[in-house]
């Protein structure tokens, strides 16, 4: 697999976007680690037909 | 999808290359010439007049009276009642009122002309504070002024404009905005500004030293006066962006007391409303959010472009507007707001913000998948007709607009 | 009693009417006050406080660059007050500075105000996990899926996508992940090194690089697929996409790679993979007995065993004997509660390795379902689905395990209680602590509690620490969860 980026990943210095339970964000802030943690709500407010539309949307 | 990125990259080029222009003040028959009498144009999506708000009827009955369609204002009401009058949105006649944005044939409307693309949109001249007929003001003080509007200052002012090339907006609102402007509840900067290219214009164009010293001090004495130059600049602005095919952008977002309406590029011209909400905001003295009437105007046209309560960042006055928010969160709602839009305009920008441009193309994918409202920055009218402003504020474009929207955008888009 | 009106004008002294509304309405608001503002003296303000009530002769000459305090209130001394809180205001108007921190709502804006993020670290509600992890690919970020309950479906299709862009997906219901020495979600503080891990299991892979670092190892990077990533609808897309990555990276010298046994399928193409490297490998397949493997891999059908295979053959903890702590059961019945469902899994392996009959809700291959009545030795995983539905994780909450360890306590046919206790990121803060004031007097009795600790003294918690408050509580703890199962049986045979 040429495109593999994983390399990139495992060699350059982690930089992670949190979603969902801050507390690893939290924790990866103790360690130094550049981390940006989304305030994340369900998309629509949890309507699920809404929801559906948007993924196949993309957003 | 492909094509909904390619077609909002398309609206947000169309936005950012326009190049709107305040050319002129006509009477609104000339403007318009699908206007007729007895026909009487208000802000927001259509609205009959049983489900219209008080202040919206009592305006609806001044301006009748004012057009001489009704001897007074308990005729109007009944003649309104008995559908002596047509009603439609501004909107449809490529026109945007403020509050509640009475427009009607006699009314001298300003024109800006957006040069890239040859369109043109107007709005009524600003009336000032206290009673007036955008709040649904409609006693003798606020006909009076209206005449005056219409017979002395709209004249002048069209006068002055022609004499001249017109005043270039977009460079000057990108002042304004760095004078702590956001155009819709701080105009302050830009009123100031607008006077300073129309006063030599104004002294040479004018034959009565005392009606020009009237007519500056009008100008001078309303912090306002330039929210309807900015509101017709918006329209001029959005409407070569309506109808692009697979564009999820809104093109138009607007109250008319009862329901908040938004229109889609990629859905044309069908509006998708829902009821509207009730602003947050500070009241002057005496008053309550008892009194308050529910959102209205189409000035929010002023946020479908990014300014207003999209560009917070640039008036942190305005911030104090949301009861606890403190003049250091401003930015807060700027950066907010740009999670909701296709792009930031890099010739409006924000120095607090090291310069970052305002958000521009409201995206409805944007809005709904982050559950984040367009943040409007409005006055707030008194319920009870002929009262006028008793606050002002901030009030979110309902969710449910934006949910219809989808589902007709997703269908337009051939997505089930 | 009628109304108080006092004024005062304040000559020349301009504030912004946003924030005159502001201090207006704190005035007001103050007991006895029944109306108040601080306007400019313009004329159509005047107008508003003159309609308020709330003018009097005082400010009658006031101008348009005046300011105007217009009290109404119930008294003189409650109207003064309030003019005196007013001018306080007014001469000290800052308020703190300190805004709001922003803080993004979507992705896009992360990804936009960080542009050199490049891993997403999802653990939202699994309905949902699908759709940001899809966002955060076509952002480039490569992703962490801590979420479960995600369709094998919407794995696929992720994993598709993600290949085809060359991004990694670990998981979904990925516990655990190190990446670059950082510990990601559940994962322990160890030392950086030459073993690489791949892992479908979280609590597999803690024990794994913890025990490595107890053998004086270190760990290049651990990388986690998901628990369903080496079945045949996934066909091992991350793994194989993990192996090449470790295989080409210089600082993994060996790799170890635990998962349950994978579909043939995926195994012949995961094996090959591996017989195409000039590294050497551990597999560590949890359940399955052996494995034909190329000659530059070896088996280990235990995590310890695998993590001493991956330390060259070194024997870990060669100085414990099991023998020499056990204490004889009183009852013939083994209780394993764990958190951890390969330490559970694990377990499970090596009772029907020494011939015991073995029931868990978590069955390996050779183990029976759970029944009512059944004399067989129950080993259970708390963090399989049913004991989790709407509730933490045990590693997070343990007294999830509160009630099945009082009622496993309380049965005389358990003659033994065996636990894990997982520490490190991620892990409560104090798990020992919390076994122990849950266990409470029952310990005093004469069922025998086991344990091991999972985790490195470079973890929050910090194992010894831990290990001494199992131990002060009369708690028997081995020094790996495999000796804590040896540790069980040698207990049951002493017990004759």
């Amino acid at each position: 697999m040429d495109n593999n980026k994983t390399a990139d990943l495992i060699s350059k210095p982690l930089n992670v976007v949190n979603i969902g339970l801050e507390g690893f964000a939290n924790e990866l802030k103790q360690q130094d680690v550049s981390t940006i943690h989304v305030d994340w709500s369900p998309p629509a407010g949890g309507d699920p037909k809404i929801a559906d539309l948007l993924s196949k949307l993309g957003t | 999808m492909e094509l909904i990125e390619k077609a909002n990259q398309e609206a947000l080029s169309r936005m950012l290359a326009a190049d709107p222009v305040l050319i002129d003040v006509i009477p609104a028959s000339e403007a318009i010439p699908n206007l007729k009498s007895h026909m009487i144009l208000h802000a927001g999506p259509p609205v009959a007049w049983e489900n219209m708000c008080g202040p919206m009827q009592g305006a609806i009955a001044g301006i009748a009276k004012f057009e001489g369609w009704a001897d007074s204002l308990e005729d109007a009401f009944e003649k309104a009642a008995a559908g002596a009058f047509d009603f439609h949105p501004n909107h449809h006649f490529d026109a945007v009122g403020p509050m509640t944005g009475m427009t009607t044939i006699s009314q001298p409307l300003m024109v800006v002309e957006n040069r890239k693309f040859g369109n043109k949109a107007y709005c009524a001249l600003n009336e000032g504070l206290g009673k007036v007929m955008r709040f649904g003001g409609n006693d003798d003080s606020v006909l009076e002024r209206l005449a005056w509007l219409r017979d002395d200052f709209g004249p002048a002012f069209g006068k002055a404009l022609r004499s001249g090339d017109g005043i270039p907006l977009k460079h000057l609102v990108a002042r304004g905005l760095t004078m702590g402007d956001e155009m819709h509840q701080r105009n302050v900067a830009c009123s100031g500004l607008i006077l300073r290219e129309l006063a030599p214009a104004l002294a040479r164009t004018s034959t009565d030293n005392e009606e020009l010293a009237k007519i500056l001090a009008f100008i001078g004495g309303n912090d306002q006066f330039f929210l309807n130059v900015a509101m017709a600049m918006g329209k001029a602005i959005m409407d070569p962006v309506r109808g692009i095919e697979g564009s999820s952008v809104v093109t138009a977002m607007c109250r008319n007391g009862t329901d908040f309406g938004i229109r889609v590029s990629g859905t044309g011209d069908q509006w998708f409303t829902a009821p509207v909400e009730m602003p947050e905001g500070l009241y002057f003295p005496g008053y309550t959010e008892a009194d308050a009437n529910p959102d209205m105007g189409d000035s929010t046209i002023v946020e479908t472009i990014g300014l207003g309560g999209f560009a917070m960042g640039a008036a942190p006055a305005v911030a104090g507007f949301v009861g606890a928010g403190a003049a250091s969160d401003a930015g807060n709602f700027t950066r907010t707001m740009s999670e909701i839009t296709t792009g930031e305009n890099p010739e409006w920008t924000i120095p607090a913000m090291d310069y970052l441009g305002v958000p521009t193309g409201i995206d409805i994918r944007m809005v709904l998948d982050t559950g984040l409202a367009p943040t409007i920055n409005t006055g707030i009218a008194h319920k009870e007709p002929g009262v006028g402003q008793v606050g002002a504020g901030v009030v979110r474009a309902p969710m449910k607009c934006f949910e219809q929207a989808l589902i007709a955008f997703a269908e337009s888009v051939g997505v089930k | 009693m009628s109304s108080v009106i006092i004024n005062e004008v304040r000559p020349g002294f301009y504030l912004d009417s946003v924030a005159l509304m502001r201090y207006s309405k704190s005035i007001a608001g103050l007991d006895g006050v029944e109306e108040a503002a601080m306007m400019m003296a313009s004329p159509s303000n005047r107008q508003i406080m003159f309609d308020a009530g709330l003018l009097n002769d005082v400010s009658a000459g006031a101008e348009g660059g005046d300011l105007i305090i217009g009290i109404r209130a119930c008294d003189a001394n409650t109207a003064e007050a309030a003019r005196a809180e007013a001018n306080l205001i007014l001469d000290q108007p800052t308020t703190s500075g300190q805004g709001e921190t922003w803080r993004p709502k979507s992705i896009r804006a992360a990804v936009k105000a960080s542009p050199d993020a490049n891993l997403a670290l999802i653990s939202v509600a699994g309905d949902f996990a699908a759709a940001e992890a899809r966002k955060s690919l076509r952002r480039g970020l490569h992703v962490m899926m801590f979420s479960d309950n995600v369709s094998i479906a919407d794995e696929l299709s992720l994993k598709q996508e993600a290949r085809e862009l060359g991004l990694l997906v670990m998981g979904p219901d990925c516990g655990t992940a190190i990446i670059n020495g950082t510990p990601l979600a559940f994962a322990n503080v160890v030392p950086k090194g030459g073993i690489g891990v791949i892992g479908a299991s979280g609590t597999g892979t803690q024990e794994i690089t913890c025990l490595i670092a107890q053998g004086g190892g270190g760990i290049s990077q651990a990388l986690g697929v998901g628990g369903r990533d080496l079945k045949d609808e996934i066909g091992g897309i991350t793994t194989l996409m993990a192996l090449d990555a470790l295989d080409a990276d210089p600082d993994t010298r060996h790799i170890v790679l635990i998962s349950k046994p994978p579909a043939k399928a995926v195994a012949d193409k995961v094996v090959a993979r591996i017989g195409a490297s000039k590294k050497t490998f551990t597999v560590c397949f949890i359940g399955a007995t052996d494995w034909d493997l190329p000659a530059n891999a070896r088996f280990a059908s235990s995590l310890k065993t695998a993590s001493e295979h991956a330390l060259g053959g070194k024997a870990l903890f060669a100085n414990f004997n099991a023998n020499a702590i056990a204490k004889p059961a009183s009852a013939a019945k083994v209780c394993g509660l764990f958190s951890g469902g390969t330490l559970c899994a694990e377990v499970q392996t090596l009772f029907i390795n020494a011939g015991l009959t073995v029931m868990s809700n978590a069955a390996i291959p050779g183990v029976d379902a759970l029944s009512e009545n059944s004399t067989a030795h129950t080993i259970i995983d708390l963090g399989s689905d049913e004991y989790t539905q709407g509730r933490p994780h045990p590693m997070i909450d343990p007294s999830v395990r509160d009630q099945a360890l009082a009622t496993a306590m309380a049965d005389p046919s358990v003659g033994i209680v065996l636990v894990d206790v997982v520490i490190g990121y991620g892990a409560h803060e104090d798990p020992a602590g919390h076994l122990v004031a849950s266990l409470g007097a029952s310990l005093s009795g004469s069922t025998l509690v086991i344990a091991s600790v999972t985790g490195t003294d470079g973890d929050p918690q910090g194992r010894l620490s831990q290990i001494s408050k199992l131990e002060t509580a009369g708690i028997l703890v081995a020094p790996s969860n495999a000796d804590a199962a040896e540790l069980a049986l040698a207990c049951l045979k002493l017990a004759g």
